[in-house]
C-alpha cells in the first residue's frame, strides 16, 4: 500500500532528523508546539476548556450530579473520566466501541487526576454513604496531531479549574459555588527516536517512535502518574531525564491552565 | 413540547411580539460559519448558532467501512450525529441512542439527494457531526456545518444544503426556535433546502399545526434557508479567497 511506503520513508526520514537534533517541523527536541486554552467554551457544562498543542484540539467537559458515594468509600465523592476519541478528529479513529488507545488517554489522564489529589473527593460528599457529588470529566478529541496525553490533560485540569458546582440547580444547597480544586497536575509525553528523546510528539513522530513515556507532575515538584507506551524502551537515566525535563515543562503549562499567557 | 403539567412555563411571546430574547417572529439567531475549522479532516466546518456549537468533519471519497455496504455503482453516504457528554444541561450518557441514529439517517439522506455519488461507485464518504453545545435546533445546525465541510473537502454536490427548524409559539409560527420555545412551544419543523430546485430534502415534523398553519411555517422555512444560503456561501468565500489559515475550532 501507498500509504505504508510514505509512512515508512517519512518515519526514515524523522529518525534520520532526530540524528542530528532536528525535528521535521524545525522545533527543538525539548520544545512544545504553541500551547493555549479556552476556558468556558461549552456553557451548557459545569467547567470547560478548549486545550489546543500544535494541531491537535482536545475540549473537555465537566458535569456535576448528585448521586450515591460507593459504598466500600462512603466518605469520598465520586470522580470519572472519559475520553471520546471520535472519528471527526482524525482519518485513523472509527465509529464505534471505545478502542483501546481512547481507553488509554482517559486512563492516564484519569490516573494523573487521581493521584495529584486534584480534587478533594472528600468535600464533594453532601451525606456519608448516602448522597454526594459525581464529577464526570468527558474529553472530546476534535484534532489529532499527535500528543493527545498532554492536550486531553491540560484540558481537562483547566477545565476543572475553571468549574461551578451546581447546587442550586440541583437543590443541594442555595447557590452554586466555585469546584475546590487543590493541585493542578501537569502530563508531559516524550517519545524515543533512536538515541535521542523529544517532548510533544506530533502524530507523524508517534507513528516512528520507537516507545513514549508520559510523566505527570504537580505544582510542588511531585511525580503524580507515569505512563509507558508504544513498543520500545527506556533506561533509568533516560526516565530520569525525562522527569527532570516534564518537571520544567509541567510549570510553564500549569500556568497557562491557570490562565496565564503561552 | 414538555408543556403539560410543566411548572414555571416562560412567557415565550411579549404583547408587542417579541420572543424570549427579543427576535421578532421571522428572525434568526445570530449565525456564524468557519469553513475549515479542522486540520485532519477532508473538509471541516465550525456553526455556532445562538447557543449551538458544532463541528463537522468531512473524510473520503474513501474506502468504505464496514465492506458489506459498499455500492458498485455509487458512493455511500454515511453520517454520524452524536452529542457531547457536556452538550446539554443533564449530562448525556456517551455512545449511541436511538434519537442520534434516527437523526444520522435522515442527514446522510438528504445528502445523498445532493452529492453527485454515482461519480465515486466503490467509496464511501463519512460526514461527522459533533454537537459541542446544545439548544434546539442541533440537527439543522449540522446539516448547514455538514454541507459547508462537503464543499471545503471539494465533493461535488448538486448545492449546498441550507437547514432551519420552524415552530409554533405562542399560537403563531416562528423561525429558528431556541431551547425555551422548543421545549414548551407547540410544534418544531425542521427542514434543509435544495436552493437552486426549491425542493426540500429533509422534513420533519411533530406537535400540531393546522395544514395552513404548516403551509406558512414551509413558506417561512424557505425564505430562512435562503438567508443561510447566502451565509454558507460568504463563509466558503471567506476560506477560499485567501490563503488558507487552518486554525482549529
Amino acid at each position: 500500500m501507498s500509504e505504508e511506503v510514505t509512512a515508512e520513508i517519512l518515519t526514515t526520514h524523522i529518525l534520520d532528523l532526530a540524528a542530528e537534533g532536528k525535528r521535521l517541523d524545525g522545533r527543538g527536541p525539548d520544545e512544545y508546539r504553541p500551547v493555549s486554552v479556552e476556558p468556558g467554551f461549552v456553557v451548557t457544562a459545569d467547567g470547560s476548556a478548549l486545550a489546543r498543542i500544535g494541531e491537535t484540539a482536545v475540549l473537555a467537559g465537566i458535569k456535576l450530579e448528585p448521586g450515591k458515594p460507593f459504598p466500600d468509600t462512603p466518605n469520598a465523592g465520586v470522580l470519572t473520566t472519559n475520553a471520546e476519541l471520535i472519528p471527526l478528529s482524525s482519518p485513523i479513529f472509527e465509529p464505534g466501541p471505545p478502542q483501546p488507545g481512547a481507553i488509554e488517554v482517559s486512563r492516564v489522564v484519569d490516573r494523573a487526576i487521581r493521584a495529584a489529589e486534584t480534587v478533594d473527593l472528600t468535600r464533594l460528599v453532601v451525606t456519608p454513604g448516602e448522597k454526594t457529588w459525581v464529577c464526570y470529566v468527558d474529553m472530546h478529541v476534535l484534532d489529532h496531531g499527535g500528543n493527545l496525553i498532554d492536550t486531553a490533560c491540560l484540558a481537562a485540569v483547566t477545565a476543572l479549574a475553571h468549574a461551578t458546582v451546581p447546587a442550586k440547580r440541583f437543590e443541594v444547597g442555595e447557590s452554586d459555588y466555585p469546584l475546590d480544586v487543590q493541585h493542578l497536575p501537569i502530563e508531559c509525553t516524550f517519545v524515543r527516536l533512536g538515541d535521542a528523546i523529544v517532548v510533544d510528539p506530533t502524530f507523524e513522530e508517534e507513528q516512528a517512535g520507537q516507545g513514549r513515556l508520559t510523566v505527570a507532575t504537580d505544582e510542588t515538584g511531585r511525580v503524580v502518574a507515569m505512563q509507558k507506551g508504544l513498543v520500545g524502551a527506556f533506561s533509568p537515566d533516560d526516565v530520569k531525564d525525562v522527569v527532570r525535563r516534564a518537571l520544567a515543562h509541567g510549570d510553564r503549562l500549569r500556568a497557562i491552565a491557570r490562565g496565564g499567557p503561552g | 413540547m414538555g408543556s403539560v403539567g410543566a411548572k414555571d412555563v416562560p412567557v415565550l411571546l411579549s404583547p408587542e411580539g417579541l420572543r424570549i430574547d427579543g427576535r421578532h417572529l421571522d428572525e434568526l439567531r445570530p449565525l456564524a460559519i468557519r469553513a475549515g475549522a479542522l486540520h485532519h479532516a477532508d473538509g471541516s466546518a465550525f456553526v455556532e448558532w445562538g447557543a449551538n456549537k458544532v463541528m463537522a468533519a468531512v473524510y473520503g471519497p474513501r474506502e468504505v467501512h464496514p465492506r458489506h455496504l459498499q455500492q458498485n455503482n455509487k458512493a455511500v453516504i454515511q453520517c454520524k450525529y452524536n452529542m457531547a457528554a457536556f452538550s446539554v444541561d443533564e449530562r448525556k450518557r456517551p455512545g449511541l441512542d436511538r434519537r442520534s441514529q434516527e437523526i444520522s439517517k435522515v442527514i446522510a439522506e438528504a445528502f445523498e439527494s445532493v452529492v453527485f455519488v454515482e461519480e465515486f461507485p466503490r467509496t464511501s464518504i463519512d460526514i461527522y457531526i459533533e454537537v459541542l453545545q446544545a439548544n434546539a435546533g442541533t440537527r439543522c445546525a449540522g446539516v448547514v456545518a455538514a454541507s459547508v465541510a462537503l464543499a471545503d473537502a471539494g465533493i461535488p454536490m448538486v448545492d449546498l444544503l441550507p437547514a432551519v427548524a420552524v415552530g409554533k409559539v405562542a399560537g403563531q409560527i416562528a423561525l429558528d426556535l431556541k431551547k425555551e420555545e422548543d421545549n414548551f412551544g407547540e410544534a418544531d419543523l425542521p427542514m434543509a433546502l435544495v436552493p437552486q430546485s426549491g425542493r426540500l430534502v429533509l422534513l420533519q415534523m411533530e406537535g400540531h399545526m393546522t395544514p395552513e398553519e404548516l403551509g406558512r411555517s414551509l413558506d417561512l422555512g424557505v425564505k430562512g434557508c435562503r438567508d443561510i444560503y447566502e451565509r454558507m456561501k460568504a463563509a466558503l468565500r471567506a476560506r477560499y479567497a485567501a490563503p488558507a489559515p487552518g486554525g482549529a475550532a
